[in-house]
């Protein structure tokens, strides 16, 4: 198990996730995850592919149910709370997610203003000029009459940047933002990350593999490793970490593994399949 | 062989069977579950404040009914006339071509009106809700409506669920009357009997029950498109393959299930 690093004197935690267990099927995903986010920080969940950093992202937005342990957002414990709690608590999040997910039939504009128009009772004009406010925030002004189809790559993830702020949530999501894009257009949406949190105070939860990335924008940084959470800490502090297994993953070296040749063999003759 | 391993081939037969049937059971249940989360919300949704939209309403009863017209028009057409040619040639057997007429109202009202309005509406509209829902999951859009606090059954199966209630009947009272009138023309021109008289004659024959049952079947089967189209595409997983085979399931499905229920129905309400 890995130790918490819980700081009493640390500001309030807006999301708190005690011993998180999940499944997949069968398999086991999530060993046990605990984790701290605090109000205003922008926390940077890493890991290799396959690590879980993807799901644990899924159920800190509350998409998915746990086997075990509680995830409490602002507050309040997400598996205990009312459908209509659950309702007003998820109008505070916003989700950048990695493929933008905008809704293709719609164009931008529409794609911005739709959770205005489901959960709030302004008129359209009003919902016209937020929505342009927010193209503007994240530098698409004058693109809202275009379809999802019409767009880049990095325009579109700054559209959906733009969709995830518009009800100005306290926390933001973000799956990969620099996934597929150049190293220009990349930055430009770090920079955009780090305006949000410092402009509008928001807490930003961002999931990447991305090094320079996470070091550029990151206040504190989770390291999860197949299940388990590795690290939490500062840059610095993980830059300066003695444990050979993170050095290895910060320096991307692959790991040997040790291969015993029983097991080897039991593995390709695909006998024994549940070991 | 040995005694045990034919043992094993029947317990696996016995395994497979009870898999095949418990998730046929699955699947039911799934529709049952769906229908009642779209009833929920649709008359829950608006005290939590989540109604569900005219104007989305509006639009799926335009894309599934409206835009429908012209391909039940002309199938039902068709079929109309073709009841006329089979009925016409059967009854020359007895001598009684002129009683064409109870064979063709009948016909197209209790059977081939809703079931071929149904098969047409699976195929444009049970596969094209199946495709758009599993493109929307795949590409993370239906995760992205729940996080956003906008539940994806009320958004996007209740204005589509509603559509095929109110339009797979209109449709196909729409196809009765196309079929009947399409089976008028030709049995006019072969037994010269004037267009008039054959509608006389179709009013006198049909009764108000008549139609119910070809509307009340073609309700159920708005249901069954609606629900089968949206649940296959729900639980596409593993990209655009995932896709093609979920529309291609959806429709399989959907005509299976539609003429399932028909005979079950025509049993149920003649018996």
């Amino acid at each position: 198990m890995e130790t918490a690093q819980k700081n009493e004197d640390q500001p309030e935690a807006v999301i708190e996730v005690r011993d998180l267990v999940t499944h997949y099927g069968t398999r086991k995903i999530l060993n046990g995850v605990s984790l701290d986010i605090h109000q205003g920080e922008i926390m940077v969940i890493m890991g290799g592919s396959g690590s879980g950093k993807s799901t644990l992202l899924r159920y800190l937005m509350a998409l998915e149910k746990q086997t075990s342990g509680t995830i409490s957002i602002l507050g309040k414990d997400i598996s205990k709370i009312s459908k209509q709690e659950f309702f007003e608590l998820r109008k505070r999040f916003g989700v950048a997610f990695q493929g933008g997910a905008l809704f293709s039939s719609l164009t931008v504009g529409e794609n911005i203003m739709l959770p205005l128009y489901e959960h709030t009772k302004l008129d359209r004009k009003t919902m016209e000029i937020m929505a342009r406010m927010k193209l503007e925030v994240v530098n698409l002004a004058g693109f809202e009459d275009l379809m999802p189809s019409e767009l880049s790559g990095g325009m579109i993830k700054r559209a959906a940047v733009a969709r995830a702020i518009v009800m100005d949530p306290r926390i933001l999501f973000f799956d990969e933002p620099s996934a597929g894009l150049d190293p220009v257009v990349s930055s430009a949406l770090d920079d955009l990350i780090l305006t949000l949190r410092d402009a509008m105070g928001m807490t930003i939860v961002v999931v990447t593999h991305e090094l320079d990335s996470a070091f550029k924008i990151a206040d504190r940084i989770t390291m999860l490793d197949r299940g388990d959470i590795l690290f939490i800490g500062s840059v610095e502090e993980i830059r300066s970490h003695p444990s050979e297994r993170i050095q290895n993953l910060l320096n991307r070296r692959a790991e040997d593994e040790t291969v015993d040749p029983d097991e080897y063999l039991r593995r390709l003759t695909g006998e024994d399949t549940g070991g | 062989m040995n005694n045990a391993s034919q043992q094993n081939a029947v317990s696996r037969l016995f395994e497979r069977i009870g898999k095949i049937f418990f998730g046929a059971l699955e699947e039911i249940g799934r529709h049952g579950v769906m229908l009642g989360e779209s009833l929920y919300w649709l008359f829950v949704g608006p005290r939590l404040k989540q109604p569900v939209r005219v104007a989305s309403i509006f639009d799926e009863m335009m894309e599934i009914g409206v835009r429908a017209v012209p391909i039940v028009a002309v199938m039902t057409g068709t079929i109309g006339i073709m009841l006329a040619i089979q009925g016409i040639h059967t009854l020359k057997i007895f001598g009684a071509e002129s009683r064409v007429v109870i064979g063709i109202s009948f016909s197209m009202v209790r059977e081939f009106g809703p079931l071929i309005t149904g098969i047409l509406v699976a195929g444009r509209s049970g596969s094209a809700l199946a495709a758009r829902l599993g493109t929307m999951k795949i590409s993370q859009e239906i995760d992205a409506l729940e996080v956003m606090g906008i539940n994806p059954v009320r958004y996007l199966v209740v204005p589509a669920l509603l559509a095929c209630i109110l339009m797979v009947p209109a449709l196909t009272f729409f196809g009765d009357i196309v079929g009947l009138f399409a089976g008028g023309l030709f049995v006019g021109l072969m037994l010269d009997i004037s267009m008039a008289a054959y509608i006389d004659q179709t009013i006198e024959i049909l009764s108000v029950d008549d139609l119910m049952h070809g509307l009340g079947k073609s309700l159920i089967f708005g249901v069954l498109i609606a629900l089968i189209g949206v649940l296959n595409g729900f639980m596409v997983k593993g990209g655009a393959e995932g896709v093609g085979k979920a529309t291609t399931r959806a429709v399989v499905q959907c005509i299976s299930a539609l003429v399932v229920t028909d005979m079950l129905f025509a049993f149920i309400v003649t018996l």
